[in-house]
């Protein structure tokens, strides 16, 4: 039997199966398992049947532990469920594993293994989380390859069926989990093959039922729960031979055969690897290289890793083994060894009196680290860990892949170690996530995959900021299997999509000797040479490559492709890589592109096929002379003022050598410093906006709505202009007191930081009278103006910041003085959070203790290399931390009680020190007001100099004192996030923290959407809008959460736009700050994951508001106290229909192309509803609480 | 039968024909029109800019920030094949015209010849029975010429005819050095009707904001005085069937639009502003009007008032220009 040959990915070879085998998916979406999730929502979106003949419910829950609860629930009334899930998700589940397997229940979980948050989160593969679950009784099944994935997600349901024995079934998270390979389908036919009815039956007849009604869950006592806990023994000593049952089944269906543990190697082998996950794979390929070499190695494979079998594996080992090296993928500190380390071990010591123990006395063994966070892990490090096997004494516990030069754990190896196959094609393409370099060459893959007898494997390579991202596509096509689960090391074919790429990477570093080299550049054949750098021509010449030159931009233009130039890159790339002829290569793409495009319209396909052939013809190969002309000038990573930590850390990382960093240079417990991103000069966008000083009503909108911070005004004295660079500009400042040329006014962009998004120039009102197309700003091309205005920049950094008490905090104007305290992260071109961030950083910054939940805040907020949070020149700024997801409310109120803990703790101590200090001042410091930032200012020096004196007396109180001291000044407690966590995970603490009454400060960066995971539906989502598990458009309307936090009468609430209106967002967090209890601000944030312009985002925001979509409004608790309402609605009547918002967003303009008539039901309806609301909401507000 | 006309080879029972309008985008509302006495309907516009970029704009906000970033590698759902702008249009001709039994006449906007026109053929398959091209232009090149302009109108007329069996009517703006030429080049590549004429929306300022604004402006009356000049000066020199379009709000409009030359009478801004039984109403007037005056049918006034069968034919022409003045003079003696 032939079987479809499919190229996916192993997200998609589990939701394949689990799709195909359950009724029902309770899911919650987390990296690197929400494409399972997803791809089971579409499946059933698109009314694809499970083998039972029925559409399978796919359920999105509040968080992972919500998932588990309805699984459970699900599974205890009889249905086959499943979820997906990872790391921090698959923790949030272990109590209801350890319920599902007590109560012996039939459920696969597929899991795509992902580091834990320890010092750090990491989104990347390891299996910290799945062996933070051995001890909750489920099976755990471990599959290294895409084509495992599918294999043993079946393997595993029919087994756990039989077994009652539930199971894990797990793969590497971000490598096997998102490696596209080419694999063998099953079919329906083999998947009920696998499955016999009678056990779907015999589970279903397990559930609960009134009809014959049990009791589960009951409370046991010391006289009985130790017997009731040993009842299950049975199940877990049969388990294993299930497994292996439903493997030799699975063999005779399918012919491919499995074990529990599977060795690979000499028959003879003396030395053996002992491996689980993706990392087997290329052990495997390395174990054969060395045997062709003549060496006695092995490896064996684990996939059953629970139950532990110790029979099967010892059984699974040659007699011969002399050495064992076991590689774990986790790290458990303090613990005797690594899980499967000690489980090798002790199955050793166990087997050793047993009769099938076939050893004369026992192999050496240790237990190594490798891979963590998806390290790579690459046949050289395995070489270097058989030839440690050889030592006499090899080194325990040991670590590779990393330079461990504080406990000297790592084992070096030869990076030069290779196992690569000449017939094999290897490819690194560079592009940039715009430019749809990886979309083109998924695209490729399933050409080549799907359309040849080739097998193929695609890897791709992110990097860790939101804009102007680069990615590395990493494919391999070859007719044997791909057996590397590692990046390509040397490749035979570089592509680099973008020109400005080379100066950023070596690009060519990887080439091996006589390799193809595809550059996209805008200088013809003849003019590349002289442009590139000596480094390049050298390289070039050195390795015999095959030069080729596009200029894809200017094909792309003229053929009306815009700025896509994916199609025409692909079509080079096929043309010259040699893997198909150029006429069928051609014929395929096109192919292709009629397959995409067909239903779209001819035009659209025409165009396409206009671009390929255009391709074809501006495809140079360049001569390549031997003379090496270029320049040797390098660019600086970070400039030399940078401080010592930066120049030694962060630049390495920048520069893509965070791998080579030793373990000394590390912080020891995730501290990392602030305000680094103005190091990190990305020079990301292609237009910034120029100012023009003659035109600016100096309104100082631009800086407000700027995602990035890179436009910034100043007002200083005209004496600090002297000596300013030839091109600054500046002019007499506007406004009270300010007349005439002193002081000056200054609005300067940082073009290096700045991502060109255009929003500054949208919301811009001033133009020039006589031409009204000319603003005071506009966007011009960057290139011309980066050296100047780079020189600019500094100066304009070095100009004195304004007196804050000089300007009005209260106002958009006086706000944007004050310097930003949070710049140039690496969030979305356009993106609608940063700017309330910034804000918050501007009017609270020095005095800010920051609690942020995981999401796009915390991945722009403190993903590595550099960090946005930044210092003022006293050395003052906001302080960060992410505990998790769904704590974040907790986790900041925590904070809260440190700080009044030790405010009441110190003025305790003062009290006992007052004759040293003096009464005077003591009174004066514990009943101080601190009610707005010049109290605050104040009582920062009288702290001061209180702690002056304390400091002298050096007793063990007065450092007691001195330790708490600084929480005598008014601190700023924030607790930020998205509406996932405020709607959905975290909102039980949310809520709690809410009722608690304590003074922290809640802003909610509500996009209405789970944007960091990729646009999944929260309970902030709209009625209508179209969401990932909300496909048709989610049905229900957005929760109220402001409405439900005012129900507690003590919260001020205030809901945002400052698209909307700006003054009044800057005075909601004015008040918010000053309320002495709990506050919540939730900002309306528009994200790509609306598929709007974000150019317009800030138009779109007063669209919303203008529709009663959005409603701004304070609820202020003071005035209550005070007699009056404490509701002021801030939102002008409704004049708009909600359709003239929604239909600029693609998240609802989707549902009209879907189904034109139920869009119209929701755009009628959510109209309807926004306009109660607003009614509602004005009633409220009109209610008098005038006594009289 | 005495209001029966016969419009680019379609007999229709009377010459009330709604125009491309939002009242003709869908079936429930064309059935309405029908219900009143629509003797056919031109449908709702499809335009070169949504065929050229229909799916460009959902394309590009779908696929906007995909790949970029390892969490959020897509946005959206992969759930659905969406249905791109025109091929919507074509499945809601079908519907349409499996809805009604009057004549439909889809309707194609677009000014530059391309692949939209390839859409007049899945048009035609989807059931149409006749073609509207609505070539709608406004030159801001200087260096196009007038003959330039011209050759537009016919490459895009004759390519269409090139490769439908339908009749194909052009709808156009009143702007040319020479509307007679241009006519008889239209009719040279094969157009079966004229229809007279496109209105032009043009752009205010918005002194607030300071913005160009876009205004609709719906017909007045007195705005047919421009086809009926014009379908009197054509009617007989050129062998097309014409439709008066632009001011049609009562009988009176349509018998002085018939006597010009017009075959049908196109109907829209009076729809919008005084609903659909007006064509109903315009029906019985144009009864009564002709039993008043002993007409026996339409077709028997259609063309009497044309430039060659006009009592006086030089207020058609020149002479009208300067007695209109001469006259308005003599009555505004300050």
């Amino acid at each position: 039997m032939t079987r479809k040959m499919v190229t996916i990915d192993g997200n998609e070879a589990a939701a394949y199966i689990a799709h195909k085998t359950n009724e029902i998916c309770a899911i919650y979406p987390i990296t690197p398992s929400s494409n399972m999730g997803e791809h089971a929502d579409a499946f059933s979106a698109q009314g694809r049947k499970n083998i039972w003949g029925t559409v399978p419910t796919v359920e999105e829950m509040q968080s992972e532990g919500g998932a588990a609860g309805a699984v459970h629930g699900a599974l205890q009334t009889g249905a086959l469920t499943t979820t997906f899930t990872a790391s921090q998700g698959l923790l949030l589940m272990i109590p209801n594993m350890y319920k599902i397997a007590g109560e012996l229940t039939s459920t696969v979980f597929h899991v795509s293994a992902r580091s834990l948050a320890a010092q750090a989160l990491s989104i990347f593969g390891d299996h910290s989380d799945v062996m933070s679950t051995r001890s909750t009784g489920w099976g755990m099944l471990a599959a290294n390859s895409v084509q495992e994935v599918m294999d043993s997600a079946l393997i595993a349901q029919a087994t756990t069926l039989q077994a009652r024995v539930p199971f894990i079934h797990f793969f590497d998270g971000f490598r096997t989990s998102h490696e596209v390979m080419k694999i063998e389908q099953l079919s329906d036919d083999d998947i009920k093959a696998m499955i016999d009815d009678e056990w779907v039956i015999a589970h279903r007849s397990r559930g609960m039922n009134p009809n014959s009604p049990v009791l589960r869950g009951t409370a046991q006592n010391p006289d009985v729960y130790f017997q009731g806990r040993e009842t299950v023994n049975p199940y877990y000593e049969a388990a294993p031979e299930i497994v292996q049952k439903t493997m030799d089944r699975f063999a005779k269906i399918v012919g491919r055969q499995y074990h529990l543990f599977d060795y690979v190697g000499a028959e003879d082998a003396d030395r053996v690897i002992i491996i689980m996950g993706s990392g087997a794979e290329t052990v495997e390929e390395t174990v054969n290289h060395m045997i062709a070499q003549g060496e006695k190695v092995g490896m064996l494979k684990v996939r059953l890793f629970r139950p532990f079998s110790i029979k099967h594996f010892i059984s699974a080992l040659p007699a011969s083994v002399k050495q064992i090296a076991v590689l774990d993928r986790t790290k458990e500190p303090g613990g005797a060894g690594e899980p499967m380390y000690q489980d090798v071990v002790t199955a050793f010591s166990e087997a050793a009196l047993e009769d099938y123990y076939q050893f004369e006395g026992t192999p050496r063994i240790i237990g190594g680290r490798y891979g963590l966070s998806s390290k790579e892990f690459t046949p050289a490090m395995i070489k270097a860990i058989y030839d440690e096997l050889l030592k006499d004494k090899p080194k325990n516990h040991f670590t590779i892949g990393i330079n461990d030069d504080v406990s000297h754990t790592s084992l070096d190896y030869d990076p030069e170690y290779r196992t690569d196959k000449g017939d094999v094609f290897r490819g690194l393409f560079y592009g940039l996530g715009a430019d749809g370099t990886v979309g083109a060459n998924k695209n490729s893959i399933k050409i080549i995959g799907e359309g040849t007898e080739n097998y193929a494997q695609g890897h791709f390579v992110y990097d860790s900021k939101k804009s102007g991202s680069t990615t590395t596509s990493h494919l391999r096509f070859g007719k044997g299997k791909i057996q590397s689960t590692y990046l390509i090391e040397k490749a035979n074919f570089i592509a680099c999509h973008q020109y400005e790429l080379l100066e950023q990477f070596d690009i060519l570093d990887k080439a091996e000797d006589g390799a193809t080299f595809l550059l996209n550049s805008h200088l013809s054949k003849d003019e590349i040479w002289g442009d590139l750098s000596r480094k390049y021509q050298k390289q070039i010449v050195d390795k015999k490559l095959k030069f080729y030159v596009i200029d894809a931009v200017t094909v792309a233009k003229e053929t009306g492709m815009g700025m896509r130039i994916n199609t025409i890159m692909q079509t080079c790339f096929f043309a010259i890589s040699g893997i198909l002829s150029k006429e069928e290569s051609i014929a395929k793409i096109k192919g292709a592109i009629k397959k995409t495009y067909g239903n779209k319209g001819e035009a659209i396909v025409e165009k396409n096929f206009h671009a390929v052939d255009q391709s074809v013809a501006n495809l140079f190969q360049v001569d390549v002379p031997s003379t090496l002309n270029g320049s040797d000038a390098t660019r600086l990573i970070v400039p030399e003022a940078a401080p010592e930590f930066v120049q030694k850390v962060t630049a390495e990382i920048i520069a893509g050598r965070g791998d080579d960093i030793p373990v000394s240079g590390m912080p020891i417990d995730g501290t990392w410093p602030t305000a680094t991103t103005q190091w990190e000069k990305r020079n990301i966008a292609l237009e910034v906006p120029v100012w023009e000083p003659d035109v600016c009503i100096q309104c100082n909108k631009c800086a407000l709505v700027c995602p990035h911070a890179a436009i910034r005004p100043k007002v200083a004295d005209a004496d600090a202009f002297k000596d300013s660079p030839e091109t600054l500009k500046h002019i007499g400042a506007k406004g009270k007191g300010w007349e005439g040329d002193d002081p000056q006014y200054i609005l300067q962009v940082a073009v290096e930081d700045c991502t060109g998004c255009n929003v500054c120039v949208e919301v811009c009102p001033a133009r020039d009278k006589s031409n009204l197309s000319r603003k005071a700003i506009n966007m011009a091309p960057q290139r011309p103006l980066r050296d100047a205005e780079r020189v600019n920049w500094d100066f304009f950094t070095e100009l004195p910041e304004i007196d804050r008490a000089a300007v009005k905090h209260e106002t958009v104007k006086g706000a944007q003085l004050l310097q930003p305290l949070f710049e140039f992260s690496g969030a979305c071109v356009g993106c609608g959070e940063t700017p309330y961030v910034k804000l918050t950083s501007q009017l609270f910054g020095d005095r800010m203790v920051i609690a942020n939940a995981t999401g796009c805040s915390s991945i722009y907020g403190g993903n590595l290399p550099t960090t946005p949070w930044a210092t003022n020149k006293a050395g003052r700024g906001p302080t960060w931390n992410n505990s998790l997801f769904e704590d974040n409310a907790e986790f900041g109120l925590g904070y809260r009680l440190t700080i009044d803990k030790h405010k009441e703790h110190a003025a305790e101590m003062m009290g006992l020190l007052k004759d040293d200090i003096g009464a005077e001042l003591v009174d004066a410091i514990t009943n101080a007001s601190q009610s707005n930032e010049p109290e605050i200012f104040e009582q920062r020096a009288r702290v001061k100099q209180m702690t002056d004196i304390v400091e002298k007396l050096d007793t063990p109180l007065a450092k007691q004192l001195l330790s708490v001291a600084d929480n005598l000044v008014k601190k700023s407690v924030w607790i930020m996030g998205g509406d996932g966590w405020a709607y959905d995970i975290g909102y039980g603490g949310l809520d709690h923290v809410l009722a608690s009454g304590k003074n922290v400060n809640v802003l909610v960066l509500d996009t209405e959407v789970y944007s960091n995971t990729g646009g999944q539906k929260s309970k902030a989502t709209p009625m209508g809008a179209v969401a990932k598990f909300a496909a048709g458009g989610k049905p229900s309307g957005k929760k109220d959460l402001g409405m439900m936090a005012m129900s507690y009468k003590n919260v001020y609430v205030a809901s945002v736009a400052m698209g909307s209106n700006d003054a009044q967002t800057v005075r909601a967090f004015m008040e918010a700050e000053a309320y002495e209890g709990p506050s919540l601000i939730i900002a309306y944030s528009q994200c790509i994951a609306h598929g709007i312009d974000m150019a317009k985002g800030m138009d779109q925001q007063k669209l919303a508001v203008d529709s009663a979509y959005w409603t701004l409004y304070r609820y202020n608790p003071m005035l209550a106290a005070e007699g009056k309402n404490p509701l002021k609605l801030d939102s002008k009547p409704p004049k708009k229909h909600v359709r003239e918002y929604a239909l600029n967003e693609t998240r609802f303009t989707i549902l009209s192309r879907i189904d034109p008539e139920l869009s119209e039901h929701y755009m009628e309806a959510s109209d309807k509803a926004a306009k109660e609301k607003y009614e509602y909401y004005a009633k409220l507000a009109a209610i008098s609480y005038d006594e009289d | 039968m005495r209001l029966s006309t016969k419009y680019m080879g379609l007999e229709l029972k009377n010459p009330l024909v709604p125009s491309a309008s939002p009242l003709t985008e869908k079936l429930d509302k064309i059935k309405v029109l029908e219900d009143n006495g629509a003797s056919a309907v031109v449908l709702f516009s499809l335009f070169e800019e949504q065929i050229e970029q229909a799916d460009s704009n959902l394309e590009h906000f779908m696929d906007y920030g995909t790949d970029s970033y390892a969490e959020s590698l897509s946005f959206f759902p992969k759930a659905h094949e969406f249905m791109s702008g025109p091929e919507d249009y074509i499945e809601n001709v079908a519907k349409i015209k499996a809805g009604v039994d009057i004549p439909i006449i889809a309707s194609l906007n677009g000014a530059t010849p391309g692949g939209w026109m390839e859409y007049a053929k899945k048009l035609e398959a989807a059931g149409a029975d006749g073609l509207e091209l609505n070539i709608h232009y406004l030159p801001v090149d200087f260096n196009e010429t007038s003959a330039d302009v011209e050759k537009r109108y016919t490459d895009i007329v004759s390519w269409v005819k090139d490769n439908v069996n339908i009749p194909v009517s052009v709808k156009i703006g009143p702007r040319f050095s020479s509307l007679p030429a241009v006519a008889k080049a239209l009719e040279g590549v094969g157009a079966d009707a004229l229809v007279m004429f496109n209105r032009f929306y043009h752009p205010d300022i918005d002194l607030e904001n300071l913005e160009t604004k876009r205004q609709i402006q719906l017909s007045q009356a007195r705005d047919i005085r421009l086809p009926m000049r014009w379908i009197s000066i054509l009617r007989g020199n050129v062998h097309m069937s014409f439709a008066a379009s632009g001011g049609v709000h009562s009988a009176h409009d349509v018998l002085k639009l018939t006597m010009a030359g017009a075959d049908v009478t196109m109907l829209t801004s009076a729809l919008m502003t005084q609903g659909p039984e007006l064509i109903k109403k315009i029906e019985e007037d144009l009864i009564v009007w002709m039993d008043e005056n002993e007409y026996k049918s339409l077709e028997q006034m259609k063309g009497s008032m044309s430039l060659i069968h006009s009592p006086s034919p030089k207020t058609l022409v020149r002479d009208n220009y300067m007695r209109t003045l001469l006259d308005f003079q003599a009555n505004n003696k300050f």
